[in-house]
């Protein structure tokens, strides 16, 4: 079926204006927040209601057209990267939030919802959603569901899979079925878990309940600078040791600091080599005797200086110039390239250091921006993707650390998923039975391979290509910059 | 500690399963024998012991994680945890007697959680990565060691509660939290309506609660967290303070207090939190804050038809489980036709040759 016959049918159904066919019009649809990778759509589809996107769902399944679903783009892994035989199907249009039960502390939303924006509406109940990741003010739960994202709290709330009760889901089929239940659990396999972080190749979600949490009494942040990446590194797991659970606790190195600084004046000491944010959060009196542990820690742990922030407004400046970590960074240079590793607390010293020897080996400065809590790594590669050359060595570069991340026993990707750009580390870091498993598990869902198809999940022969060429060596036809 | 690597006979075991076209009904200890439906298969199958596959491969208490065996008793990697002030904070029940002393596998693959578990998680929330079996008797490896982890599918989380009937366990890596500097249990009375609306407000409010439990006259409010913070909950919560608030508290866990001391079928109603009392002939004990409920009935059904009950607990949002004792009915919530399809093909892609624990969850699994 071509282009046009498809956009007819698509009119039994759907207002014209929710259908996209024109190439102007669907150039905002063709990349996500990965923009070096992109690619137009066959069409862009933004149905309205449920049984608008279950028609589209059905008669793309009666066709044999691909779909891809997408939120608000802003996932870093080339997810939502159209395919040029897909339906890209856009879910901006499913944004109410439905219910929110403050007794029994949930949210109803559908897919097209901000993560903050749940938040925003539970709050004059004291409660919120507790996954915040830094993108927190544009990205939408559908999208957080499919990429099970985590953020600066997730060490001690968890991530998306953690917070969510219950999934409506579109199969690729069109049919609609429930995962999960209002109830703490469900009968038969745990389908919720394994929907959140399966990158739209298993079902279109529709639906949401989140749990909401009490806001806490009080909340308190620590700065502290030190003059070596390896002691701030250290001081974390001491932390741990003392039996403390942070609420935040996120390190960035001299790079990060100066960047974020320049940007929104955080009051970061600009001299520092590493600067770690630990947030306690609780009752009044926990927080108090929590700070004092923190501090005594970090002042032993050879932290040249602690500040804890005097006033909720400072608090807030410190954890501005964490969340903007990226724009800031991003102003360097034309590009940037963020990864995504995560690594055994034990092995960040000796992982940052690595990184910083590729760094001069590529030629490429780095910023490291990080989850320090739950080792979750976010180097920024910086590179002109109009400088011939760059974009290949910033992608060998990034590479590297992903294979870095598997040998210290860590995975390729924490939050930001596999999606198009980790494709081939996942060859590295799980077997040829593994990845069949993985690929057999797919099958269950989406008999036909219809949703998000040659994302997440290589096939064999792209294991055997990538092993043979050895590591680094791919290429892809990028070009663009953001 | 016994420290055994069981693996490669476990895998020799479904390899050999396979090829006699065998069924395998997967054993810890037994200690939870109770539970799920009696396996169809009972001709050509055997029992696979995982009992041998014991130890902790991998214990470090700064990164919050232990990687253990499935074999390996759960209170033995318990007293390993508490020797460094830690925990499994989903607290799970042991149901241990003699020499049935529940194992991480057992736990796992049904997928049990204590009264914890509303304000820390459930089991499969603290499930990090798994090793396991499939029905091609490959060993595969999901998750890992880290906090965080999106590479590929969470089959590690979708092991539990499956019974076994997708893959044997063999390693299982878990987050573990410090064990809390404080813990005090308040006791106030009350009727059922209030109890109800008690926890789900205080569950809204910034209090270090960790369990919440009405046994039909008394609300049970248990505090855990930093002294300071215990104490000023314990004010605001008011009531008496409970002397053994620990005893109290493994007896709900462990299904030993008197209310569960009966011969008649055990079932449990999962349900949303602030559902209102449910009116059904019998007694019931309310646990996890409102979102557990024990239902004693009065007396069996004459013709063993729970259809009634399955609706009235599925209208109001939640499922049924006949937790403990024979009769003649499905151990678990019947699912709809869309999503007992997707149960199949999953069973298909995981376990093709249908070895694992058939019909231990459902008939056609």
């Amino acid at each position: 079926m071509n282009k046009s016959e498809l956009s007819n049918k698509l009119k039994h159904f759907l207002p014209a204006a929710a259908i996209i066919s024109e190439t102007e019009a669907l150039r905002p649809y063709e990349c996500d927040g990965l923009p070096a990778y992109r690619k137009m759509p066959l069409l862009a589809v933004l149905p309205q209601t449920v049984e608008q996107l279950q028609q589209v769902v059905k008669l793309c399944y009666q066709e044999n057209i691909p779909v891809v679903a997408r939120g608000a783009a802003t996932g870093l892994s080339g997810g939502a990267l159209p395919l040029e035989n897909a339906v890209l199907l856009g879910l901006s249009r499913f944004n109410k939030i439905l219910d929110i039960n403050p007794l029994a502390r949930t949210a109803r939303v559908q897919p097209g919802v901000r993560n903050l924006a749940i938040s925003e509406a539970a709050a004059r109940h004291g409660l919120y959603y507790a996954p915040d990741p830094s993108s927190q003010i544009a990205c939408t739960i559908g999208g957080n569901v499919a990429e099970n994202s985590g953020g600066v709290h997730c060490l001690k709330y968890g991530l998306t899979v953690h917070n969510v009760l219950e999934l409506k889901v579109v199969t690729p089929e069109g049919e609609l079925v429930t995962f999960g239940s209002a109830a703490l659990d469900s009968a038969g396999f745990d389908l919720l878990a394994l929907m959140n972080g399966s990158e739209g190749m298993l079902g279109i979600v529709v639906e949401v309940l989140v749990k909401l949490l009490p806001k806490p009494e009080r909340a308190q942040v620590l700065l502290a600078a030190f003059d070596d990446v390896e002691k701030a590194a250290d001081s974390v797991g001491e932390i741990i040791a003392e039996g403390i659970i942070p609420a935040g606790l996120e390190m960035m190195d001299a790079l990060a600091i100066q960047a974020a600084e320049d940007f929104v004046h955080a009051g970061y000491p600009r001299d520092a080599k590493a600067i770690l944010l630990c947030e306690v959060d609780g009752t009044n009196e926990e927080v108090s005797e929590h700070s004092k542990r923190v501090y005594d820690v970090l002042t032993a742990y050879g932290a040249s200086e602690v500040r804890t922030a005097r006033d909720e407004a400072e608090r807030l400046r410190f954890w501005q110039g964490r969340k903007s970590a990226f724009p800031a960074v991003g102003r360097l240079s034309p590009d940037y390239y963020c990864m995504d590793g995560t690594v055994p607390r034990k092995q960040l010293g000796t992982v940052l250091t690595r990184i910083s020897q590729l760094s001069e080996h590529y030629q490429l400065p780095v910023a490291n921006v990080f989850h320090a809590g739950d080792g979750n790594l976010h180097p920024l590669i910086l590179y002109d993707a109009n400088t011939p050359g760059e974009l290949k060595r910033a992608e060998d570069f990034g590479a590297e650390i992903l294979e870095l991340s598997v040998e210290v026993g860590g995975t390729i990707t924490g939050e930001h998923g596999v999606g198009h750009e980790k494709i081939h580390h996942m060859c590295v870091q799980f077997s040829e039975a593994e990845l069949e498993q993985f690929r057999r598990l797919k099958v269950a869902f989406d008999p036909h391979g219809l949703l998000n198809p040659g994302k997440v999940i290589p096939q064999p022969k792209h294991c055997s290509e990538y092993r043979t060429i050895g590591s680094g060596s791919h290429t892809h036809s990028a070009s663009c910059s953001h | 500690m016994i420290n055994n690597d069981n693996s490669k006979n476990l895998q020799q075991a479904v390899q050999e399963a396979r090829a006699q076209q065998q069924a395998l009904l997967i054993e810890g200890s037994g200690s939870k024998a109770f539970y799920g439906n009696t396996p169809a298969a009972t001709e050509n199958s055997r029992v696979l012991s995982t009992g041998e596959h014991q130890g902790i491969i991998n214990y470090e208490p700064k990164e919050l994680v232990i990687t253990a065996r499935s074999g390996t008793p759960l209170h033995e990697l318990q007293a390993v945890l508490a020797e460094q002030q830690q925990m499994l904070a989903f607290k799970p029940p042991l149901f241990s007697s003699g020499d049935q002393q529940a194992t991480l596998g057992g736990t796992i693959a049904c997928g049990f959680s204590g009264p914890r578990r509303p304000y820390a998680g459930s089991a499969r929330d603290f499930v990090l990565g798994s090793r396991i079996i499939n029905g091609e008797a490959e060993i595969l490896h999901f998750g890992g060691e880290v906090m965080k982890n999106v590479a590929g599918y969470d089959v590690s989380r979708l092991m539990v509660g499956a019974l076994g009937t997708l893959g044997v366990l063999l390693d299982i890596s878990l987050k573990v939290l410090p064990l809390p500097e404080a813990e005090q249990t308040q006791v106030l009375e009350c009727s059922v309506q209030e109890a109800i609306s008690r926890m789900n407000q205080w569950a809204g409010s910034p209090l270090p609660l960790s369990a919440a439990c009405y046994d039909g006259a008394l609300l049970y409010i248990r505090l855990s967290g930093a002294p300071s913070a215990v104490t000023s909950g314990a004010r605001r919560i008011g009531g008496d303070s409970l002397d053994d608030s620990q005893s109290f508290w493994q007896s709900i866990r462990e299904l030993q207090h008197g209310f569960f001391k009966n011969d008649k079928p055990l079932w449990r109603l999962a349900v949303p939190a602030d559902s209102p009392a449910i009116e059904l002939p019998g007694k019931q004990l309310i646990d996890w804050g409102g979102a557990q409920r024990w239902y004693i009935a009065d007396k069996q059904n004459k013709d063993n038809s729970y259809e009634s009950l399955y609706k009235t607990i599925a209208d109001i949002g939640g499922h049924v489980t006949l937790f403990k004792g024979a009769i003649d009915a499905g151990v678990f919530h019947p699912l709809p036709e869309s999503l007992l399809a997707i149960h199949r093909r999953l069973k298909q892609a995981f376990d093709p040759q249908g070895i694992f624990n058939p019909g231990r969850m459902y008939r056609e699994l």
